[in-house]
């Protein structure tokens, strides 16, 4: 076992405790960033003057009018900019942009006595715009050709032989819906100069250190003369991974021209409005099978719907072209991606990041090739499972498959679902007008940032001479409980009860350099990098304390609170750390942590970027109306692989949340932008929450079993555990794939139903439709050799090693 | 303008009892919600996290009355309400429910459950929960015959907490699995809780008051009277009752009014009426009260009330409300439709009684004039037997109708001798369904007169495409509408008592 991943005896790790803030929580007092206003003296507020159009240039944009209102401070526009005016890491955000790219793009911003001062203000500004053609749906710009970034191609074997091998080959075409983050807690930023010009942004952000880079940039200022701290986030979801910094860098920009404190803080509207979303996707492809149902090829060609700028699509894109392939070995691939530039909100990050879009994909196929095959749909995926020893398309070993069948056997036990599916045909026999049906998705999610170089993390520990412990880490916590398994680590290392450890807020001036807290990792590089720094206190004290009993070092234990030597007496932490104290022992430490054993050619999109999979596996039962496709999960079976937990509390509520979550992007969460030739063309149609709809207590599944899989250690990872942020929110494809089946019950054995995402109760109801009418089957067509995917042109660009986030060369070479 | 505020009410010198501790109003101008007034105040338990009374992130308690001697803790959305509106009322955010060391029971059974993660929603549901946690009939509904926990009712639990007293609170973190178990895991509330003793006593009268700051003016009047004349003098004026639709005015499209007349507690308003040939239902009167003042007595309503927005919607919105918006798709018009319900409306000038079926004219036009008040809903007895409301949305709590439908089919001897449907989301206004009624009507309540008429239904209206759905899906949901009441009801026993 590694040194990493040993737990000692008792560990705190592993029990199963509230969230660290839970109390702070329930009572109301845990601090969100906007609720520091009220506390800060003087504050000003930014309100947005936004663009109309989904595409124009600004012609003239008149800010007099605005100082005219009572309570107006100021106007902030580009020539306020003193460094470099843009908001991401690619060059191709503009802080105050001259030409809008899509409707309600900010333009300038106006700082106000009080948020009603701000807002009349924004509206006292003039703006002349030229119109210019827009793109808005993702087939609108593939066929305009409107693409941007890499173009990159997962690769093996040869597609072709792939298809002379196989007895099927079936072709389709699949369009899905991104989904809104929907963080209770909107954007905010709160802005402050200190006497030294020092600028300090408290700002909801999943990234504080790259929020510090993009308002040192915008202030032209080096990164020391910035600090980001982060207190906690009402939600981030990846919403908040690269987003915030533009907002950030707005209040920054503020505070220093008037030197008061800023606020910005988005309205509902304006988040959802401005703010980057799920990247929606689209896909052609071709599948082989063999007589038996094996998956033979694939060939696919992916279009992520990019929004106007670049921001985080290529890693997202990658990361789906990675997960394409799911829970299965499929011999022969060719999967190329490609990024459609449209007049809408720049798409970003959102949990999963491209790997529900590539899984999507192949669940799509196999849920709607079953019925064609004549194949079970359940059989069809397991006997699909990669097998040990197979490797993924792009290169890396698939460690652990016999995880896939633990958990898709626990699964069909402990869901009973031999018997239930048994009890669901024979509803399904004798009830006219409702279906039921049971579907069993696996999920096989890669943990670690595509880019090695963000697999790093830092963590400053310090013990007073109290024997009290501060913890500062690079993560931010969004309600995943990060800090909450950061306690339990540094208590378990120090050998400490919980009570003796606290955890100061996330802040760059204490752990530089930070990656996102993102991509699931948050508990992998932290919590490496917290036991990194409390190993060293732990070895320098066992010095001190070795000293004392009369041991070796190497025979000092700690445990809750005591000190003791194999053989010897004992003494407590406190005692310890006084003496240590005195005897110029040094009680804090920097920890830093890297993820081992990674290597990844983006160029070639081979290599192994991941340290492991995260497995899962969930049984979903529904009914669906005849009458209208409304449906109800009656109920969730869910296995998952967390590794031996952290925090057992804290991971079901991830497993629960992530399903429900992913649930709503496949059924409820409905995105619809305007895309008529009219007034409107552009706009979000459905801006507020009543009329994009989240899963509410009526969409929890009526029974919800969740279990962790036992005996799951991870050898390599903190404390034997796994990551657990992303992987369960794929989980929900079992709700999809029910409502395929149980439209299918409406028709006849055998018809391939097209099901649209989100499977809204009008979506299930056309599909209702489709299998009763039953002549024809779905849009999949049965065929060798099958329509070739669009194929990248000459000009495509493979993605340049490095570029996936940050072209950190480029920048500052500006 | 006349008004004169009794009780010596004067601008500034007004407060708000908040978590027991009086807090005067101040210069809030009239548009400031009581969400932004109490984090003003410091109070930032309470969060905005959609302004629009969607999210419930800012529930709080306010003490409201149940009947003349008691009172009961009400579940509101504070994003939508005028801080004025709660001048002399009593108000218990999460801060004042319990504190870090000495946990609200509500509070501590969230938290040791996992019921919070982020934490943004949990001071709302935490409020929506306490809300419910004090609801003087809940144990009683788990005792109800019906046996909920037993019979796949998922809506309740054993301990009588009715989901639906959460529905107006949206989570994005949890899955709600945790907080529906912290929900049905409370007990009773202690002896000596200061929170349920308070539902003892009255809940604090709605004096009058007229608030001015920053140039606009909250008037509460006295009585009807005085009112309706302050509607006359001031064509501009808005009428307030539960400010589930102003505030979102206010929130989103910056809504400002020069004078707001609130209504909400005039007397005259708010009386309920079970006669031998008539309800007659109080406009003011909130959604919640009037399903707790009808007990059950109006089927159809029964149905259409835990489909109607949320339980904190419902405790704010009131009837009246709904039909003075206008909107073609408020849910109380298609179920008023099928009820052959009557409005009263009452001006200086007298009351008129207007049928419901006549009161829409345009998209949110209405026969009612300037200055005119709905006084009252009528809704003639006896009832048909055979009623249902169906709603069709993308959620099935808390969404807006695409389609709406309520039905009312009177059978004599197997034949049906009258049927009343109104319609909700398929055209400019709500609508009868008068050419499927005309099917219906005279034939036996059979499969074929149901197939034969749903064929009509299908084309009734003139739906439209939009975000909530496609025409053609709205037509299709009228073709199905009557398949699916026969389907539930294929005798015509009815299922209504």
């Amino acid at each position: 076992m590694s040194q990493l991943s040993e737990r000692p005896a008792n560990p705190v790790v592993g029990q199963e405790i509230p969230h660290e803030s839970a109390a702070l929580h329930v009572t109301g007092t845990a601090l969100y960033t906007d609720d520091l206003v009220g506390r800060t003296h003087g504050v000003l507020h930014a309100y947005p003057v936004r663009g109309e159009h989904a595409h124009a240039t600004v012609t003239r944009l008149g800010v007099a009018p605005a100082l005219d209102v009572p309570g107006v401070v100021r106007v902030l526009t580009a020539d306020d900019v003193p460094g470099v005016n843009d908001a991401g890491v690619k060059h191709d955000e503009p802080l105050f942009p001259t030409e809008v790219m899509y409707v309600g793009h900010p333009v300038a911003w106006v700082l106000g006595e009080t948020l009603e001062q701000a807002r009349l203000g924004a509206e006292a500004v003039e703006v002349d715009y030229a119109p210019l053609p827009s793109l808005i749906g993702v087939t609108e710009a593939i066929a305009a050709g409107s693409f941007q970034g890499a173009q990159p191609t997962v690769r093996r074997g040869d597609v072709d032989s792939g298809f002379d091998r196989a007895a099927h080959v079936f072709t389709g075409e699949v369009e899905f819906a991104g989904q809104e983050h929907f963080y209770l807690e909107t954007h905010a930023s709160l802005a402050q100069v200190d006497e030294g010009g020092q600028v300090f942004v408290q700002s909801s952000t999943q990234h504080p250190s790259e929020t510090q880079e993009i308002v040192s940039h915008v202030l032209g200022v080096p990164a020391h003369e910035v600090t980001v701290q982060c207190l906690r986030m009402g939600g981030g979801f990846g919403g908040k991974e690269m987003q915030p910094h533009g907002y950030a860098a707005i209040a920054a920009l503020g505070a220093t021209l008037t030197g008061r404190p800023v606020r910005l803080r988005l309205n509902r509207t304006q988040d959802i409005t401005m703010s980057g979303k799920r990247h929606g996707f689209h896909a052609e492809w071709r599948v082989g099978f063999s007589q038996d149902g094996r998956l033979e090829a694939l060939d696919a060609t992916l279009t992520s719907d990019g929004g106007w700028s670049l921001d985080l699509s290529e890693p997202v894109l990658a990361r789906a072209l990675c997960h394409i392939d799911n829970a299965y070995w499929i011999p022969d691939v060719r999967v190329n991606g490609r990024i459609a530039k449209t007049h809408k909100t720049s798409q970003t990050a959102f949990r999963g990041f491209g790997g529900p879009q590539g899984m999507f994909v192949i669940e799509d196929i196999l849920g709607r090739c079953a019925p064609l095959l004549g194949i079970d749909p359940l059989e069809l995926r397991s006997r699909n499972f990669y097998t040990e020893g197979q490797h993924t398309p792009y290169g890396m070993l698939v460690r652990h498959p016999d995880r896939l069948d633990a958990t898709w056997s626990q699964v069909l036990a402990g869901g009973d679902v031999e018997r239930r599916r048994a009890e669901i045909a024979e509803f399904n026999a004798t009830h006219e007008h409702t279906k039921r049906a049971l579907a069993m998705t696996p999920v096989k999610f890669g943990i670690s940032f595509n880019l090695t170089a963000f697999n790093q993390a830092g963590a400053l520990v310090l013990v007073y001479k109290d024997g009290s412990v501060l913890v500062n880490h690079g993560g931010t916590e969004m309600g995943q409980g990060l800090h909450t398994k950061m306690l339990q680590v540094a208590a378990t290392t120090l050998g400490l009860p919980l009570s003796k450890v606290r955890l100061a807020p996330t802040r760059t001036d204490k752990v530089p350099n930070t990656s996102a807290t993102a991509a699931s990792s948050g508990a992998d590089l932290n919590g490496g990098a917290v036991k990194n720094a409390c190993e060293q206190i732990r070895e320098r004290l066992a010095v001190v304390a070795a000293g004392r009993l009369g041991v070796p070092a190497a025979d000092v234990r700690f445990h809750d609170g005591t000190v003791s030597g194999l053989g010897a007496g004992d003494m407590g932490w406190d005692e310890l750390v006084r003496i240590a104290y005195f005897q110029r022992v040094q009680l804090s430490a920097s920890g830093y942590y890297r993820t081992e054993g990674l290597h990844w050619d983006s160029s070639t999109m081979q290599g192994t970027p991941f340290k492991y999979f995260a497995y899962g596996v969930a049984a979903t039962e529904v009914e669906v109306d005849g009458f209208t496709g409304a449906y109800r999960t009656r109920r969730v079976d869910i296995v998952h692989d967390v590794g031996d937990s952290l925090s057992p509390l804290i991971d079901i509520g991830q497993i629960e949340g992530g399903f429900v979550q992913g649930a709503g992007w496949l059924t409820l969460e409905d995105l619809r932008w305007d895309t008529s030739d009219g007034p409107r063309r552009g706009r979000l149609s459905t801006q507020a929450a009543s009329t994009y709809k989240l899963p509410s207590l009526s969409e929890m599944p009526e029974v919800f079993n969740v279990s962790l899989l036992d005996k799951a250690h991870e050898e390599g990872a903190v404390y034997g555990s796994k990551a657990v942020g992303e992987p369960p929110l794929m989980l929900a494809f079992s709700v999809r794939e029910a409502l395929r089946e149980a439209a299918a019950a409406f028709g006849p054995a055998g018809v391939s139903v097209d099901l649209a995402s989100p499977a809204t109760p009008e979506a299930v109801y056309w599909a209702v439709e489709q299998a009763r009418a039953a002549h024809e089957h779905g849009h999949v067509v049965e065929g060798a050799p099958g329509r070739v995917p669009d194929q990248p042109g000459s000009e495509a660009t493979p993605m340049l090693p490095n570029s996936e986030r940050i072209q950190y060369g480029v920048r500052s070479g500006v | 303008m006349s008004s004169t505020p009794r009780n010596g009410t004067v601008d500034g010198s007004v407060s708000l009892t908040v978590n027991g501790v009086a807090t005067p109003l101040g210069e809030a101008p009239a548009y400031t919600t009581l969400l932004d007034w109490l984090r003003g105040q410091g109070l930032t338990g309470a969060k905005e996290g959609c302004a629009e009374g969607e999210c419930g992130a800012c529930s709080v308690m306010v003490v409201r009355p149940d009947g003349d001697d008691r009172s009961r803790w009400t579940a509101i959305n504070a994003c939508l309400v005028p801080a004025a509106a709660y001048a002399g009322q009593e108000v218990v955010t999460s801060e004042g429910l319990g504190t870090v060391d000495d946990l609200h029971p509500v509070q501590r059974e969230m938290a040791v459950r996992g019921g919070s993660q982020c934490g943004y929603c949990t001071p709302g549901f935490v409020c929506s929960m306490a809300a419910e946690f004090y609801r003087p009939d809940r144990t009683r509904a788990a005792a109800s015959p019906d046996g909920a926990a037993d019979d796949g009712d998922h809506e309740h639990g054993p301990n009588g907490f009715d989901l639906h007293a959460l529905s107006g609170n949206l989570c994005r973190c949890t899955g709600y699995r945790p907080i529906r178990d912290a929900a049905y895991a409370l007990g009773d509330a202690a002896g000596d809780d200061p929170l349920a003793e308070r539902t003892s006593r009255p809940a604090p009268a709605a004096e009058p008051l007229r608030h001015t700051a920053a140039d606009r003016s909250f008037v509460r009047p006295a009585d009807l009277d005085e009112a309706l004349r302050l509607l006359a003098d001031n064509p501009d004026a808005v009428a307030l009752a539960g400010s589930t639709d102003w505030g979102v005015e206010v929130n989103i499209r910056s809504a400002r009014a020069d004078l707001v007349v609130v209504i909400d507690r005039l007397p005259e308003l708010r009386e309920l009426h079970v006669r031998d040939d008539v309800v007659e239902i109080g406009a003011a009167l909130t959604l919640s009260e009037v399903e707790r003042g009808l007990d059950g007595r109006v089927p159809l309503l029964d149905s259409l009330f835990p489909q109607f927005a949320s339980r904190l919607i419902r405790n704010g919105a009131t009837i009246g409300g709904n039909l003075g918006t206008g909107s073609p798709i408020g849910d109380t018009p298609p179920a008023l439709l099928a009820l052959e319900a009557d409005l009263v409306l009452t001006s200086p000038d007298g009351d008129r009684v207007v049928p419901v079926s006549d009161y829409f004219t345009g998209y949110r036009e209405s026969v009612r004039r300037p200055g005119e008040l709905i006084r009252s809903v009528r809704v003639p007895l006896p009832l048909s037997q055979i009623t249902a409301f169906h709603k069709i949305a993308k959620r099935r709590f808390d969404d807006i109708s695409s389609v709406a439908v309520g039905f009312a089919i009177q059978t004599d001897g197997g034949v049906v001798s009258k049927a009343r449907i109104g319609l909700g989301g398929v055209a400019a206004t709500p609508i009868r369904a008068t050419a499927t009624e005309a099917a219906l009507e005279g034939r036996p309540w059979s499969a074929e007169t149901v197939a034969a008429a749903a064929a009509v239904m299908r084309g009734e209206g003139t739906p439209m495409d939009d975000h909530r759905a496609s025409a053609a899906y709205r037509s299709a949901m009228l073709g199905t509408a009557l398949r699916r009441l026969h389907s539930d009801n294929p005798t015509t026993e009815g299922r209504t008592a």
